[in-house]
């Protein structure tokens, strides 16, 4: 037990040696974390728009002041002609054409209706429509507000509530997945690059024939970085609950204990790769693309399960990160209980049971060779 | 000359040699552009809507309607129970939840109004604010319905001034998120492997302690770097070209503008890239600092460029440090010139930049490096 300590000592000495991972390792977390709290927002605010009116009367006036003050939009350009449409869009200088046809607020009044063509650059189709559909709920609400002198009768009146996230906070979606994420960069891609780091340099031969056991060897070069995942699980809930006032609703110690599953999880994941690669390369390409980008992209950080076709859900079913993400937003954001997430938790549990013993037996005591 | 000539025949002995090169070559875009393009799909699909009914009159029944009809909404349920639809929202199998009260219809014939209340899973903040108003959009319908049945009222009297809004969407008719997501891959890609396989390559000869044995050798410092950075440049170029060829048959993602031009753009780019590099390796002692500290570069630089989202919404300090991110630049200037057919005169501001960015760095990057540790 004596040896076990003194090389878990050693490993703690490699990782505190090293300053500028180290930085690197507490300031990825932060760094994400504001990234995501402050910078990257799926909504639309402050899109270029350009105007066309043909019009030019005290309704489209209206409505341009309208769009302009609602916060989604900057009217960027005053256009004169159709042919200038183009060019706008070729140079990426707006996302959106608004084009009153002429003499609007007469029809308005006569026909009682009266067009506007919302021309929207598709390139980026996603944020197209959600311009468009913006574009239009402020012309709606426009609309109807003008209205309102002639109200009509039976008015059913809805009563949205949005739960778990009142105020439509972007980081909500991103916290479950950046915990996800730094556990994975950490416990499997670190540890895997640390063990296969000692059989490139050929340190290793020295370990091995050193009086430790093998899974003494595994233990003692997993065991820090254990240590550092909890630090940074602790530190992003603490940065959540003070800086974006996101606290955890549901109970903090099945949270913790389901985080330890995780990064059992994902150590084990890192010592098969560890045991099947030989290079750090190889190792870091492996765990780059075997779990960092489906952690990222396969697990429903980002992007709905729910719209993939359908081979790539399966990938996604796959991937533990996914029922990791199901767990926290449950126990974080929902405030549900055991109850609610012991399937995914036995499928993890069951995981990490399989990776363990795989990764055991592929654990190889001697160099080269067989 | 001959001498870089002889270090880039050395590299590429290598880089052949090196087993897992060639995977990464071969297998990484395709892989990327399969799964990463299918993947990134922000588009909203149906809204799982569960309708707590508990007035059971024609009113209630006719907005039930509505919302089956839609192609907005898919109705996964349709129960009396208000704690059942709260387990099906607990549980993802539902992100909205309309409840329909008892006595709904008698209210709202008597006082001339009623409520129904809406619950909505909002921890996707942007995707809850658009059910919301996709709803209230069908409700407003159902209300204009209801309003004509009991009055008998036509339409077109029912509904008072209208503004008819037309649609239109350029370069990309059916709105095919994929021909927006192609490029983007190309430029993660690109950076990828420019970048980050040339870092790894000198940290791992300073490593192994090769640097050493090349720093005694009278080889200059300019002909070691070109050496060293102009066969990933080189494998990073050709890994686009297979890239847009991947996009063009399996996506057949729109090639409208100059394909040279778009070269000419990824060559620049790279030489900030591959400078940044330089300069990483420059100060990483180990492979796995230097690939942490790429790491977190590159991700930020990745987040920030708009890869996944407009670049417009991003508050006004984060826009201006994006002035200084080369990947926001690339990421603008592909799609443009892809999907839009930008020409020169569209980019040049940005090219300019670009170009004055990439020679800075690598100048810098190269002056910066010691032969003499």
């Amino acid at each position: 037990m004596k040896h076990f300590f003194g090389f878990v000592r050693k490993e703690f000495h490699h990782i505190f040696r090293d300053r500028r991972t180290l930085i690197i390792l507490f300031g990825i977390p932060v760094a994400q974390m504001l990234l995501f709290g402050y910078i990257i927002t799926t909504e639309v605010k402050d899109a270029r728009i350009a105007i066309l009116d043909h019009s030019k009367d005290e309704t489209t006036r209206k409505i341009i002041n309208k769009l302009a003050s609602s916060g989604y939009f900057i009217i960027a350009k005053y256009l004169s002609h159709e042919q200038e449409i183009e060019a706008c869009f070729r140079q990426g200088t707006v996302k959106e054409v608004v084009v009153f046809e002429p003499d609007f607020a007469q029809k308005l009044q006569n026909e009682k209706m009266a067009s506007v063509h919302l021309i929207a650059d598709a390139s980026d189709a996603n944020s197209a429509n959600l311009i468009v559909n913006y574009t239009g709920a402020v012309i709606n609400d426009f609309i109807a507000k003008e209205n309102t002198s002639s109200a009509l009768p039976l008015q059913i009146i809805s009563e949205p509530r949005m739960l778990y996230n009142p105020e439509l906070k972007g980081v909500y979606m991103f916290v479950p997945g950046t915990m996800a994420m730094i556990l994975v960069l950490i416990c499997a891609l670190l540890t895997s690059v640390s063990i296969v780091r000692e059989k490139e340099l050929g340190t290793m031969e020295v370990l091995l024939v050193s009086p430790l056991k093998p899974l003494q060897i595994v233990l003692g070069k997993v065991t820090p970085y254990i240590f550092l995942s909890f630090v940074n699980v602790i530190t992003i809930l603490l940065l959540s609950n003070f800086v974006f006032g996101l606290p955890v609703r549901g109970s903090i110690t099945l949270l913790l204990a389901e985080s330890f599953l995780f990064i059992s999880l994902a150590l084990s994941l890192g010592i098969l790769i560890s045991s099947s690669t030989s290079s750090q390369q190889m190792a870091m390409v492996a765990s780059m693309l075997g779990l960092m980008l489906p952690s990222i992209l396969l697990s429903g950080f980002i992007f709905p399960i729910d719209n993939m076709p359908g081979w790539i859900q399966w990938i996604c079913y796959i991937n533990p990160t996914t029922y990791f993400i199901i767990i926290l937003k449950n126990i974080m954001l929902k405030g549900l209980g055991f109850i609610s997430v012991w399937k995914e938790t036995a499928i993890l549990a069951g995981m990490t049971l399989f990776l363990l013993m795989v990764s055991t037996k592929k654990f190889k005591v001697r160099l080269g060779g067989k | 000359m001959r001498t870089i000539l002889f270090i880039l025949q050395k590299e590429f002995i290598q880089i052949r040699r090196n087993r897992m090169m060639l995977p990464v070559i071969f297998v990484v875009p395709l892989l990327q552009l399969l799964i990463l393009v299918n993947a990134a799909n922000m588009e909203m699909k149906h809204i799982k809507i569960c309708i707590v009914d508990n007035d059971l009159s024609s009113s209630s029944r006719l907005i039930t309607g509505k919302f089956s009809n839609s192609k907005f909404f898919t109705l996964q349920c349709h129960t009396f129970n208000m704690e059942d639809a709260r387990r099906q929202l607990e549980n993802d199998r539902a992100d909205i939840v309309l409840h329909i009260p008892a006595g709904f219809e008698r209210g709202l014939i008597r006082e001339n109004k009623a409520k129904v209340q809406l619950l909505i899973n909002a921890i996707n903040g942007t995707v809850a604010g658009i059910s919301n108003a996709y709803a209230a959009q069908i409700l407003a319908g159902a209300n204009r319905e209801i309003i004509m049945q009991w009055y008998g009222i036509p339409k077109t009297q029912a509904a008072s001034a209208a503004i008819n809004i037309i649609p239109a969407f350029w370069y990309n008719p059916d709105m095919n998120y994929k021909i927006f997501m192609v490029p983007a891959i190309l430029v993660l890609l690109v950076t990828l492997i420019g970048m980050m396989l040339a870092t790894l390559n000198i940290v791992r000869e300073k490593e192994m302690g090769n640097i050493e044995q090349i720093n005694v050798t009278p080889i200059r410092k300019i002909h070691f770097i070109t050496g060293k950075l102009l066969p990933f440049w080189i494998i990073a170029l050709v890994m686009l070209a297979i890239g847009l060829l991947i996009g063009k048959l399996l996506y057949d993602i729109p090639m409208v503008g100059s394909l040279p031009l778009l070269f000419v753009v990824a060559g620049i780019y790279l030489l900030a890239m591959l400078g940044f590099g330089l300069m990483i390796s420059n100060t990483a002692a180990t492979q796995q600092q230097a690939m942490f500290v790429m790491f977190f570069f590159i991700l930020i630089f990745i987040m920030m460029s708009g890869i996944f989202t407009p670049t417009d919404s991003m508050p006004h300090w984060a826009q201006t440090i994006n002035y200084l991110n080369p990947v926001a630049y690339f990421m603008r200037i592909i799609r443009m010139i892809l999907l839009k057919g930008s020409g020169f005169a569209d980019i040049y501001r940005d090219f300019l930049i670009l170009l004055g960015y990439g020679i800075t760095v690598i100048i810098f990057a190269v002056i910066r490096y010691r032969k003499v540790s």
